[in-house]
């Protein structure tokens, strides 16, 4: 309590370095620009306050997760407590600190993006910058570190092959690719959550439920419900990132005429089928 | 404040989810009155208003990072409820096996890394116990935190099966769960809660699991303490015999569970109310007062199923974010605790006679839920069928309103939704830290937290005791929840 309390004024007056400020949550300018929505306990000061005051004498300011990188969810709807990110507002560059911000060493907000982010991308982001080794070029257009934002979450994704042939799942707990009925943005989607997985052997598509693209700003407003896909003429809104829209198209009409059985069959069910065949090479 | 008294205001706290503070009244060296304030507001049920109710599932659990699974399940229910669907057994027992997954990860974080590093403080140097609690509990460097966090990441890599990840999954929908399990995996999950058995046994309890479900009573308890087998269930209970845990921070004596874990007719632990004698839960006798918290005051206390949340910048009287839930206009305590008392657990029930609540009894409440789930999720994995459905679903009816209440580590948690021409007209949540870090009410009842400080020893000027520690730990409060 005091002692929290202390070593925070010591962060601000200079008195105590600080190599990284992590923060966590979205930045409440409300009400009215007051930041009263959340004032660090124990005093009356606004939580925004203070982060401005101790990012200026930090070393690194990282935003852990979605919220403190863009305002993520808690700026969906109406936003209520206005909530923004550190650097950005959404994808607008801004936020708290403004889009001039940088360190003493020249990097913006480092933004560790998701909802949440993966741990290891928190813990090897830290480990770079303790390192010494992070700079500017290791970050994308976003700010996040490249290591995990140069992925796609299709990439590794167990229903690649459902995918390829457009046979898709239509219901929660089918097999298939969740991209055509049921909202997964997984093409599209920077981190590399089907090649690092999570709780051991987990993901979200192998959870069996949408991508819903976590980790880019903007994601809490989808403009339609996260678990179906908006189509236009039956066309996904959302094409795989880098894909021409008329070869999508052309593609996924050839690669429907030519789905195998069992793919097809075992895209709607929730447990095999039909198995892979079995072929001897020598008779 | 009466004019002798000193006012003090405490905070933030550490190792606690999300932002606390707690302004004391002290005279004459105790605690005349507290005021938790929860110094953050977040909008969630502003934001889900105008959203598709299958929506909620994304939105929800994103309230917190620890009760993830427990707002999802809340959420599940009420969707489902108002859909007027039931998921196939399949599906039934993922949802609990997931959520009991959180709850027993949530009661090993408690105990470890948030409530016994408090005994390693410097103000209990000279305790015969203090040097091997330093040595065992010191936050970040004790020996017991880096035994248990590889063991909760191990016990985790459940979520990654039953669930994806966690947190934030959305595997648990109202028609069951997403997450069609293969038999080969269902084994993979039974060898990971045999490890976590084992953990539990050889560590914390020293102990095998059916025996320390079994201990009927404090007698029964001290028995079993004063047999060989170490553990840290007997070094916590050593230092709540010294200093006397057992009677510090009784709250209000009656204990609410919503009950959770269906089961085939029946839930693993029933819904019911305790005061001195068991009785049923009357929901509709729930209502949320805001006399004292910084929202627009639409007159009467409300129901949630008809409940507002407008913040106001100001408003005379008002100390916090937090609402004052209460059940027929009484405070209730809710948590592990509760949840054994009215399920009827002896030992529960025995250690709340004659002296309320205490620490010492919500501590071992919580790890007596760990011998106690552990087994009931063995006997889910075996029930479960490969090949049977997981998940239904039923198209949400344009006009239609639902409740989900379920247990969440910390206690019970509601979700009120009421939908209007297909969109989420109305969402109220409460939460189990609503319930007991409430503020006042319009006839001046202090909250549960609020009844336990009162009285504690404080100096209007020294360093506060550490029992106001073991006070508010004692709840396991999760803020980011309660302000959702
Ligand atoms: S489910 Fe999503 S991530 Fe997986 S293959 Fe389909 S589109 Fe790609």
């Amino acid at each position: 309590m005091d002692e929290a309390r202390d070593l925070i004024d010591q962060c601000v007056s200079g008195a105590t370095a600080v190599d990284v400020l992590c923060i966590e949550g979205s930045l409440l300018r409300g009400p009215r620009g007051t930041g009263g929505f959340h004032r660090f306990g124990g005093g009356a000061k606004p939580m925004i306050e203070w982060v401005r005051q101790i990012a200026a004498r930090a070393r690194h300011v990282v935003a852990i997760g979605s919220c403190s990188s863009w305002g993520g969810i808690t700026a969906a709807g109406i936003n209520p407590t206005d909530a923004c990110g550190l650097q950005y507002d959404g994808e607008a560059g801004g936020g708290l600190l403004g889009p001039d911000f940088r360190d003493p060493g020249g990097l913006p907000v480092i933004n560790v993006a998701g909802c949440p982010p993966h741990p290891d991308w928190i813990t090897e982001t830290l480990a770079a910058l303790a390192h010494g080794s992070l700079r500017a070029e290791h970050l994308d257009d976003y700010g996040r570190p490249r290591f995990f934002a140069d992925q796609l979450v299709h990439h590794g994704c167990p229903r690649n092959e459902y995918y390829e042939f457009k046979a898709s799942a239509h219901k929660p707990s089918d097999q298939g690719c969740l991209m055509e009925q049921l909202g997964c943005k997984g093409t599209q989607a920077h981190a590399d959550c089907n090649q690092r997985l999570w709780n051991g052997e987990g993901s979200c598509l192998r959870g069996g439920y949408a991508c819903i693209r976590c980790t880019d700003p903007g994601f809490e407003e989808p403009g339609h419900a996260f678990s179906t896909t908006p189509k236009i003429a039956g066309i996904p809104l959302g094409l795989p990132s880098d894909m021409p829209k008329a070869w999508f198209i052309a593609l996924a009409a050839l690669s429907k005429s030519a789905t195998p059985a069992r793919v097809r069959e075992n895209a709607t069910a929730d447990h095999m089928l039909r198995a892979p065949s079995v072929k001897r090479t020598k008779k | 404040m009466s004019p002798e008294s000193t006012r003090r205001i405490v905070g933030p706290f550490n190792r606690v989810e999300g932002d606390l503070e707690i302004t004391l009244d002290i005279a004459e060296g105790r605690i005349a009155a507290a005021y938790v304030n929860s110094p953050l507001y977040r909008g969630f049920e502003q934001i889900l208003q105008g959203k598709m109710p299958a929506d909620a599932l994304v939105l929800v659990p994103r309230i917190c990072g620890i009760c993830s699974v427990a707002q999802s399940a809340a959420s599940a229910l009420a969707l489902a409820d108002a859909a007027g669907i039931e998921p196939p057994k399949n599906g039934r027992l993922a949802a609990n096996l997931t959520l009991a997954t959180e709850n027993l990860a949530d009661h090993l974080t408690h105990f470890y890394l948030f409530f016994m590093p408090d005994f390693a403080r410097a103000d209990y140097a000279g305790r015969p116990w203090h040097a091997a609690t330093v040595e065992r509990f010191r936050a970040t460097v004790g020996s017991a935190p880096n035994q248990v966090l590889p063991a909760r990441a191990r016990f985790m890599q459940m979520m990654g099966l039953l669930a994806g990840k966690w947190p934030h999954t959305l595997a648990v929908q109202p028609g069951g769960s997403t997450r069609p399990l293969q038999s080969s995996e269902i084994f993979r999950l039974h060898r990971t809660l045999r490890e976590f058995r084992e953990f539990l046994e050889t560590v914390t309890f020293g102990a095998r699991l059916d025996e320390v479900a079994v201990i009927a009573g404090r007698a029964q308890l001290d028995v079993w303490r004063a047999r060989p087998g170490g553990g840290d269930l007997r070094a916590f209970l050593a230092i709540a015999e010294d200093l006397d845990l057992w009677h510090l921070g009784r709250g209000t004596d009656r204990f609410m569970s919503y009950g959770c874990y269906r089961e085939e007719d029946r839930r693993l632990f029933p819904a019911g109310l305790w005061h001195g004698a068991a009785s049923a839960l009357d929901i509709a006798a729930i209502d949320e007062d805001i006399t004292h918290a910084w929202y627009a005051a639409a007159g009467l206390p409300q129901h949630p199923a008809t409940g507002s949340t407008l913040p106001v910048a100001e408003k005379d009287g008002a100390y916090s974010w937090c609402k004052a839930p209460r059940l027929a206009g009484q405070v209730v305590e809710t948590g592990a605790l509760a949840r054994q008392v009215v399920a009827g657990h002896p030992l529960a029930r025995d250690m709340i006679e004659g002296h309320g609540g205490s620490v010492a009894a919500r501590v071992v409440a919580r790890l007596l839920e760990l011998a106690l789930v552990l087994p009931a999720m063995e006997r889910w994995l075996t029930e479960l069928s490969p090949g049977e459905p997981w998940c239904i679903t039923a198209p949400t009816a344009e006009e239609t309103l639902g409740v989900g209440l379920i247990e969440a580590a910390r206690g019970s948690l509601g979700h009120w939704i009421t939908v209007r021409r297909g969109r989420i007209h109305n969402y109220q949540i409460i939460a189990p830290t609503t319930w007991n870090f409430s503020p006042r009410d319009a006839a001046g009842q202090p909250g549960a937290l609020e009844q336990a400080l009162a009285g504690l020893p404080a100096s209007a000027t020294k360093a506060l005791p550490a029992a106001i520690h073991h006070v508010v730990r004692s709840f396991d409060p999760c803020m980011v929840c309660t302000v959702h």
